[in-house]
């Protein structure tokens, strides 16, 4: 247990230097003494400090570039499938005429739904003041970017010609044509160019104070350059924070209808086509649900490993990741409503045609995929109603992976079972991925891999303001306002 | 070479508390050019030293209406009278298959308007300040809160204004020259 074990009694004040009888005899004064607290080992400002800029200041060891290595070396590999695919074309797929969207799209939802749990955490559990955000809100955030950038390839690369992609956007050109509005495609453009773009500002708006932190922090003249540079010349005046909490807000505020609109657009794609088993209305909500409960069983794998390797367990505390697992369970239940809405519809609509294709979704040639999904993401996160599982890191481990693989097969199944049996039964059809469509899916993971190895030791993984303004003590008893 | 002159006297304060009653005391005593330097955001801390509320929120909100007039206009004009393309005998312009886009750039519009007019009210991107070398000062964005009053303030006297930061109970106070 050791470190695992997180004590009941309330916090002893964070500042030792701090003069206790500023707390008016209180010595707690921070709201909620009785929880558990969100740091742990009472730990000074300058502690966290050091510990978080410390992770940036240190010489990684072997181990680091053996990892960041191979997967780079993946990335590479992936690239080189992609290389094949541009080169040749999109016949290297295994995609057919009945299957013309399978591992590419199922790729593209997949990816995109990882990101969802960055914006959560960082928008919306900021407006409903959920304070432990803060210790897992940066490393989610910016897997959110890494996981969007993924996603974003397969989309362009399916065009065949990636290098005119730009054709996408509207723009005025020789040709004098525009962008067909009407389209979710088009949508889509638009969505996720949008949710890139402002995750993006969000994160690095949040990374500028600490950044400003480990630029006074680190000693090596060219590290000292970069962070002074990036941090734009951050202080902490207070005149200056005043603007950024407002903007914090703003930007929380905006990324929340955002991160809904996203998944929603993207179900779309879907929805809007009158193919059974993907004309239907729970698409959004459905979406939304599974998006976030993917994302958060992503932010689960990679915290687990991160807080064991760079030490950070004081601050990603056993209470973090209950939390989390509690979300993962109320989004899997969501996702289960989700799969068994479908089937009560499909029978309940009378349509012969949406009958069928659940029928041949759970009991046809996909069978394996279709129950993988429902084992991996209903009754995998079950287990969470009971507290030991929620706090029993091997197993959280597991069943984070569990859900990752369940939500890839979630997707996977509604696009290729949608499609593989049309309308027209002569021309009924299976899909099988080839090597190269494989290569371009491992090398975006080794990519998503890479980058998170790349943050986690250049960049704060942890939002240091903002974990301080949070421990014990950080803050006044009082508030300036009773002053007149 | 030229004169080095005081641009400011500088007090730490290690408690949020004492910060707090501090940046009261600066602001009841009529001091306007004043500033303090904090690891995190502390709450309240803007209203005691008299800080006007930002205009942030209002430039926010004339990005998203550049962001959605323009939104509208281009899907208008491109699908209705640049472009006419029946497309499924679908209407050329209507809100319904408008509003994604018209909300997603809404919602870009705000949010790089929000950040840019964010670095623009803090006057930032700026990597000189005048108190740089102080170690104190340094250690702001680490764990200590630095209360700076500015020699550019009308009521700025060497003296008294040292003194007046001894009493608030500001510790090691300290002339910044440049």
């Amino acid at each position: 247990m050791s470190v695992e074990t997180v004590t009941k009694t309330a916090p002893r004040n964070v500042v030792d230097h701090l003069d206790a009888t500023a707390y008016h005899g209180n010595p707690y004064p921070v709201e909620e003494p009785m929880r558990e607290p969100l740091v742990l080992g009472n730990p000074s400002l300058h502690d966290v400090t050091a510990k978080i800029a410390g992770i940036i200041e240190g010489k990684p060891n072997l181990k680091y570039w053996v990892a960041v290595l191979i997967c780079a070396s993946i990335a590479g590999a992936g690239f080189g499938a992609i290389g094949e695919t541009v080169m040749t074309g999109i016949g290297v797929w295994g995609s057919n005429n009945t299957i013309g969207w399978a591992w590419d799209i199922t790729n593209f939802v997949f990816w995109i739904g990882i990101g969802h749990a960055g914006t959560l955490i960082s928008a919306i559990l900021y407006l409903f003041r959920q304070k432990w955000r803060t210790a897992i809100n940066r490393s989610a955030e910016a897997m959110t970017i890494f996981a969007v950038l993924c996603a974003g390839i397969f989309p362009v690369i399916h065009t065949g010609r990636p290098w005119l992609a730009y054709w996408l956007t509207p723009y005025p050109n020789q040709m004098q044509m525009w962008v067909n509005f009407r389209s979710p495609l088009v949508w889509d453009v638009f969505a996720v160019s949008t949710y890139l773009t402002v995750s993006a500002l969000f994160w690095f708006m949040g990374l500028v104070p600490d950044l400003a932190t480990v630029r006074n922090f680190v000693k090596g003249k060219i590290a000292k350059r970069i962070y002074t540079f990036f941090s734009l010349g951050w202080t902490g005046s207070m005149r200056n924070w005043h603007h950024y909490e407002v903007a914090y807000m703003i930007l929380a505020g905006l990324s929340t209808p955002l991160v809904l609109s996203v998944h929603t657009i993207v179900s779309m794609d879907f929805a809007t086509s009158v193919l059974p088993g993907w004309h239907t209305t729970i698409f959004p909500p459905y979406f939304v649900a599974g998006a976030i409960f993917s994302g958060f069983a992503m932010v689960m794998t990679l915290l687990v490993i991160a807080r064991e390797i760079l030490g950070l367990k004081e601050f990603i505390t056993l209470k973090h990741l209950e939390n989390m697992n509690k979300i993962i369970l109320a989004t899997g239940m969501m996702v289960g409503y989700a799969y068994s809405m479908e089937f009560f519809i499909a029978w309940y609509s009378g349509n012969e045609y949406e009958r069928t294709v659940f029928i041949n979704r759970a009991f046809g040639e996909y069978w394996w995929a279709y129950w993988s999904m429902v084992s991996c993401n209903v009754l995998s996160p079950q287990v969470y109603w009971f507290k030991k599982a929620r706090r029993n890191i091997p197993l959280m481990f597991v069943i984070s992976i569990f859900v990752n693989i369940g939500m890839w097969f979630e997707r996977f199944t509604i696009i290729s079972t949608s499609l593989h049996h049309d309308f027209l039964p002569s021309s009924w059809s299976y899909y099988t991925p080839t090597i190269v469509e494989i290569g371009i899916f491992v090398g975006t993971i080794g990519l998503f891999l890479t980058l998170f190895l790349l943050f986690s030791k250049y960049l704060p993984v942890i939002a240091i303001s903002e974990i301080k303004g949070v421990m014990p003590g950080s803050q006044p008893t009082h508030h300036g306002d009773e002053h007149h | 070479m030229s004169e080095k002159k005081t641009v400011a006297v500088l007090g730490n304060f290690t408690d949020p508390n004492k910060i707090m009653e501090a940046a009261a005391k600066v602001h009841q005593s009529g001091y306007t050019d004043f500033d303090i330097y904090t690891p995190y955001p502390v709450h309240g801390l803007d209203k005691a030293m008299g800080v006007k509320r930002t205009i942030l929120p209002y430039i926010s909100f004339g990005g998203g209406m550049f962001g959605l007039s323009n939104a509208i206009f281009l899907i208008w004009w491109t699908g209705s009278v640049d472009y006419k393309l029946n497309i499924g005998g679908k209407p050329l312009f209507a809100f319904q298959f408008s509003i994604p886009v018209m909300f997603e750039l809404t919602v870009l519009l705000t949010g790089l308007a929000t950040f840019f007019g964010l670095w623009f009210l803090c006057g930032l991107p700026k990597w000189y300040s005048d108190l740089q070398d102080d170690e104190g000062f340094q250690r702001a964005v680490d764990d200590t809160f630095v209360l700076s009053i500015f020699s550019s303030d009308k009521r700025f006297s060497l003296e008294t204004t040292e003194r007046f930061m001894n009493e608030i109970g500001a510790d090691n106070v300290r002339r910044i020259e440049a």
